[in-house]
Parts: C-alpha cells; sequence; structure tokens
C-alpha cells in the first residue's frame, strides 16, 4: 500500500476541516502511515463474494407514532451558541463579501 | 458490619437504607468525603456535583421513610438503586451540567436535557454524585488522551486505569461510588474494568438507548454498568436497559426481571455452572501477552471445569483481522460523527478577522481537539474519501461479517459463552504506549472483536498479577446479558474464599494524602525519568 506523503496528510487534514501546525503534520504522517500499514493486513482476505455489516442487530422499519410532542426550550438550546442574536444563532457569512 | 459505608457493596448499602439504619443523605455524604479528598491523586471526576447528590439523597430518603411508614408490600416494591450513589461518564448529558467528553471542545458547554439513561436513572431514585473522566471522545485505552489530565489507578499511583472510561473505574474501585457508567465502543468499559479490578459490562448492541450520550463510533457504541459485584451491575443494567423511542437502534426487546435476582447464595450460583458450555477461543491468546495474566485466565478455567462445566477449545479464525477492520470503520464513523464540532451551534468557538469561514472551522477544531481525536478524524476521513472507500471502508466493513460469523457459529454449535482474556496486560505505566498509537490501540486486541459483531461482553475480577488486578472476560450472544451476570456471579461463588477477594486496592492510602502528587506531574515525572 502506497503510503502518504506529506501534501496527502495536509489534503486530509483540510478535508476534515483540521486546522494541523507544520509539527503535527510531520507527526501525522509518520503515525498514519504506521496505521495504515495495519490495515495492509485485510487484503490477506478474499471478499469478493461476503456483504458487508453496517448494523449488527437486525431491526427493520423502526417507525414512531406521528404525534407532534414539544421540542426542547428555545433559551436551553440557543445558550450554547458562541455568537447569538435574540432567537438566532450567528453564523459566520458562507457566500463571500461579493456574492454577500 | 464495617462502619465506613463506603465499603459496603450496593445491596448491602439498599438494604440499610430501606431498613432505617442509615439514609441516603448519610451514604451520600460519605461518598462524597472519599471522592472530594481523593480526586487530587486520581483525577478521575470531572466535576463533584455535592449540591445535587445531596438533594437527590433527600429526595430518596422521603420515598424510604414514606416506605417503611406504608410497610412491607410498600418497601419491597422500591428499586435497589434508590437512594445509591452512581457516577456518570462525562459524555453523558444532565440537563444543565457539563458533558465535556473530557474534550476542550466541549468546555464550557451545557447539556440541555437528560439522556435516555438518566432519565431512568433519576425514575430508580438513583443519586448522581457527578461526571467521571474519560479519554477525549472516548478514544483511548488508558485515559491519557483526556484533555483534563489523566487518571491514576488506584492499584498503583503510577499506572493508568485503563480507558476510555478511566475515570468510572477508577471511582467505583477507590469506593467513590458503587456503581457508575461508561460506554464501550472497542473496550472501553471491559478493559478499564479488568484494570481496575472491578465488574464492567458491555451489553448488546441496541440493548441501552444512546439518546443523550456524545457519539464516538454509532454502530460500536454502548452504553453499560460498573460496579465491584456482579449482582450490583446486573441491578445497574435493568435500571437502564430496554427500548426508547428516541434512539432508532435501542432494541424492543424484554429486559428479564431476574437481572435483579441473581442467586444470594454462592452455592447456588456455582450449581448453575454444571453441564454449561464455555468456549476458549485460541486467538485471544494474543502474541506479546503477559504470560502470568495468561496463567490467570487458565487457572479460572480450571475453576469452572471443577464446577462441572465443560470448556472445549474453539476458533474464532477471524480475530486477528478484529484490529485493522475496527480501525477502520470506527475512525470513519467518528470522523462523521465529530463533523458536528462547527464552533458554530455549540462547543469551542474561534471567529477569525477576515471573515473566512473555512479558517475558521480550521482554527476552532485545531485548537479544540487533541492529538489522537485528530488522528482519528484523519484516519476515518481518508478511509472514506474519494477513491479509497471501497479499499478501507468497505473491506472492512466485508470483514465484519466474518467477524460476526465467527461468533454466530460458535454460539450456534451450543456453547452458552466464551471465556477470554480481558487485556492482554495488567495496568501499564503512564506514558507506556502514548507514543506508539498502534501500541495503544493493541490494549484492545481482545474486546473490539466483540463490539464489531455487536455481542455482549463482561469484565470480572479473577485474580492478580505482581500485584495488579486481571480482567476475565465471558463473550455471550446477542441478549444473553443474563447469562452472562449468571457466569459472573458463580464465578464469585467459586472464588468467595480467594485472597484476593478481599484485598482493597493497593494505593488508596497513598491517594489520602492530600499534599501528594496528581496524576499528571506523576505522568510527567516518570516521562522525566525515561
Amino acid at each position: 500500500m502506497a503510503g502518504l506523503s506529506r501534501s496527502d496528510v495536509e489534503h486530509v487534514a483540510h478535508l476534515a476541516r483540521l486546522g494541523v501546525t507544520p509539527a503535527e503534520l510531520d507527526r501525522l504522517q509518520g503515525q498514519l502511515n504506521h496505521i495504515l500499514e495495519q490495515y495492509a493486513k485485510l487484503a490477506e482476505l478474499d471478499t469478493a463474494a461476503i456483504p458487508p455489516t453496517a448494523q449488527t442487530i437486525e431491526l427493520e422499519n423502526i417507525l414512531r407514532d406521528d404525534i407532534a410532542t414539544p421540542s426542547l426550550p428555545r433559551d436551553a438550546v440557543l445558550s450554547n451558541a458562541p455568537v447569538r442574536q435574540g432567537d438566532f444563532i450567528v453564523v459566520p457569512p458562507i457566500l463571500g463579501g461579493d456574492a454577500g | 458490619m464495617t462502619s465506613d459505608l463506603t465499603r459496603l457493596l450496593a445491596r448491602e448499602m439498599a438494604a440499610l437504607v430501606r431498613a432505617g439504619e442509615t439514609s441516603s443523605r448519610a451514604l451520600t455524604e460519605a461518598h462524597l468525603a472519599v471522592a472530594e479528598r481523593q480526586n487530587l491523586a486520581l483525577n478521575a471526576w470531572l466535576m463533584i456535583d455535592r449540591e445535587g447528590a445531596l438533594s437527590q439523597a433527600d429526595a430518596a430518603d422521603a420515598i424510604l421513610g414514606e416506605a417503611r411508614r406504608a410497610g412491607g408490600a410498600a418497601l419491597e416494591a422500591l428499586h435497589p438503586l434508590l437512594g445509591i450513589p452512581v457516577g456518570l461518564k462525562d459524555l453523558i448529558s444532565v440537563e444543565g451540567g457539563q458533558c465535556t467528553a473530557g474534550s476542550r471542545i466541549l468546555a464550557g458547554y451545557r447539556a440541555p436535557y437528560d439522556a435516555h439513561i438518566v432519565e431512568r436513572l433519576r425514575r430508580v431514585g438513583a443519586v448522581l454524585l457527578g461526571k467521571t473522566n474519560m479519554d477525549e471522545f472516548a478514544m483511548g485505552s488508558s485515559n491519557e488522551y483526556s484533555a483534563y489530565g489523566p487518571v491514576s489507578n488506584p492499584w498503583d499511583l503510577d499506572t493508568v486505569p485503563g480507558g476510555s472510561s478511566g475515570g468510572s473505574a477508577a471511582a467505583v474501585a477507590a469506593h467513590h461510588v458503587p456503581l457508575a457508567l461508561g460506554t464501550d465502543t472497542g473496550g472501553s468499559i471491559r478493559q478499564p474494568a479488568a484494570l481496575c479490578g472491578i465488574v464492567g459490562m458491555k451489553p448488546t448492541y441496541g440493548r441501552v438507548s444512546r439518546y443523550g450520550i456524545v457519539a464516538f463510533a454509532s454502530s460500536l457504541d454502548q452504553i453499560g454498568p460498573f460496579a465491584r459485584d456482579a449482582r450490583a451491575a446486573a441491578a445497574l443494567l435493568h435500571a437502564i436497559a430496554g427500548r426508547d423511542a428516541r434512539d432508532s437502534t435501542s432494541a424492543p426487546v424484554p429486559v428479564p426481571d431476574e437481572l435483579l435476582h441473581l442467586p444470594e447464595s454462592d452455592d447456588e450460583a456455582v450449581a448453575w455452572l454444571r453441564g454449561r458450555r464455555f468456549g476458549l477461543p485460541r486467538e485471544y491468546f494474543v502474541a506479546g501477552m503477559d504470560p502470568d495474566v495468561e496463567r490467570r485466565i487458565h487457572e479460572s478455567v480450571a475453576f469452572l471445569v471443577d464446577a462441572g462445566a465443560h470448556v472445549e477449545d474453539v476458533s474464532l479464525p477471524h480475530t486477528d483481522y478484529g484490529l485493522a477492520a475496527y480501525y477502520i470503520v470506527a475512525p470513519a464513523e467518528a470522523s462523521a460523527n465529530l463533523a458536528r464540532y462547527d464552533g458554530v451551534r455549540y462547543g469551542h468557538s474561534r471567529r477569525l478577522e477576515g471573515g473566512d469561514f473555512i479558517a475558521d472551522y480550521l482554527a476552532t477544531r485545531g485548537e479544540g481537539f487533541g492529538a489522537e481525536v485528530k488522528r482519528r478524524i484523519m484516519l476515518g476521513t481518508y478511509a472514506l474519501s474519494a477513491g479509497y472507500y471501497d479499499a478501507f471502508y468497505l473491506k472492512a466493513q466485508k470483514v465484519r461479517t466474518l467477524i460476526k460469523r465467527d461468533f454466530d457459529e460458535i454460539f450456534a454449535s451450543g456453547i452458552d459463552a466464551l471465556v477470554a482474556p480481558t487485556s492482554p496486560s495488567v495496568a501499564f505505566r503512564f506514558g507506556e504506549k502514548t507514543a506508539d498509537p498502534v501500541a495503544m490501540y493493541l490494549a484492545d486486541a481482545c474486546t473490539l472483536p466483540v463490539n464489531m459483531a455487536g455481542l455482549p461482553g463482561v469484565s470480572i475480577p479473577c485474580g492478580l498479577s505482581e500485584g495488579l488486578p486481571v480482567g476475565l472476560q465471558l463473550i455471550g450472544s446477542a441478549w444473553s446479558e443474563l447469562l452472562l451476570f449468571r457466569a459472573a456471579r458463580a464465578f464469585e461463588g467459586l472464588t468467595a474464599g480467594a485472597a484476593w477477594r478481599g484485598l482493597e486496592p493497593a494505593a488508596l492510602t497513598k491517594a489520602d494524602h492530600a499534599s501528594g502528587l496528581t496524576p499528571a506531574e506523576r505522568a510527567a515525572a516518570l516521562a522525566a525519568a525515561r
């Protein structure tokens, strides 16, 4: 299995929205490659005809009664918001200055 | 009977408060005093709720008083957990309280509602003593990955209590509480129970509702009990188990009331073993396993055989693939679950000048998550990323099928339960495994296949190795928790006279000294000496 280069690690960190320092990047590259080496063991198994398991207990179509129940109190939920304005959570602009 | 209430078993405490010989308040005060006195040395608690616990104790005393006045039947109807202190791992939501999951990213967060299991505990009148330390987001096997410092093992303050539910296990072992709850995704209840010398069970996936629990890997996470004996652990499971409409994976499977009525007499408990069939899976005696741990397991097996059980060598041929498959599935699910920590709705938040929201995410998550959590998010993101999904995630899910089939075939052949080590070693020293993530992952080699298959497993103490506890793991088929507890109770009966049964954790006297070192200071001293 090909190893992860430093720029691969940087790319994955960006996909995961994780800010990492250059020192962290170096450490992660070594550690992740060491862990990925362990994954190679799985290639020993021929799994072409094996179905995947995502869920171990066989429950299907769990439905609930369609009854309206009260939601959590607005203040209790909003009190955790880092930036709040009245009954709203202030979010960072995602469309950029020009489009906004 | 000893005058120290914290030395009693949970059912003895329950009997005393019912009889009115002591009160829940006195019981709670006694436990608070030990927990507060020893938390400097152990760091098992991230929060001790003295005020809340005492007011719950008073409420329990009022119910107890009324039942005593009403007499016999009313007393009989009381739940055995009424008025008994319980510790909660700090990823369980308690309305209005902290819920850090051991992470900086949830510092200051207040849970807006009670978890299902907290509602259940309130309903039976248990006393919630506080929130216990843990590896960040339950990722770790030593509690050294907590953002709030490591926890010392009550048997040797220079060693880890295991993880990720290390605070819960240490608190129960040190008599700060008779009972605690943890979560187990790859061994996070059973392994610390083994390393601290107590009972810890991971129930069948779906047995306990996960509503209100901070998610790590949703197809693997289960909540379960810690206690110092099988009957107390079974009673706590009984209190929290069962269907909850708010967790669609919680199963509509009846919870047996016999969990509350495990045999009182050792002889009766042991007699149950006659004719039972246990399997000894050879793959669980892994390379690099501590030979003395292996000896304790074989001695335990000999006890079972002497009591009339059949123990057969069995094989679970895909065990060795469990670690690799688990470390794809669990990080993949974690990377998705932890995407919610964006610094917008709750939790740690960094808003930089310039209004670049991606930069805000990077800063928020870069500052908020610790090294192990970052590693797992990275692994999961990589395994799920374009071009790698089939090679990693799909492959791991297929191997998961093979692991599950191994277990299914064994139980279909008439084996009642598997007997195996819980951990390949006893408690290890601070810093021994933190330099190499794979070394830490191997600590769960004997427990994580059970999560992959969704099965129940319990770790029970089975002796000591060089003064540190060894755990025996019993693994059953789905929904067989009662059988596992009967087996655990039988093993207690078999070993009731063993010298190690009467021993207290060796470092408790040392933990009493308020002038002692904190676990973080001990870890630093060991690192400096290395």
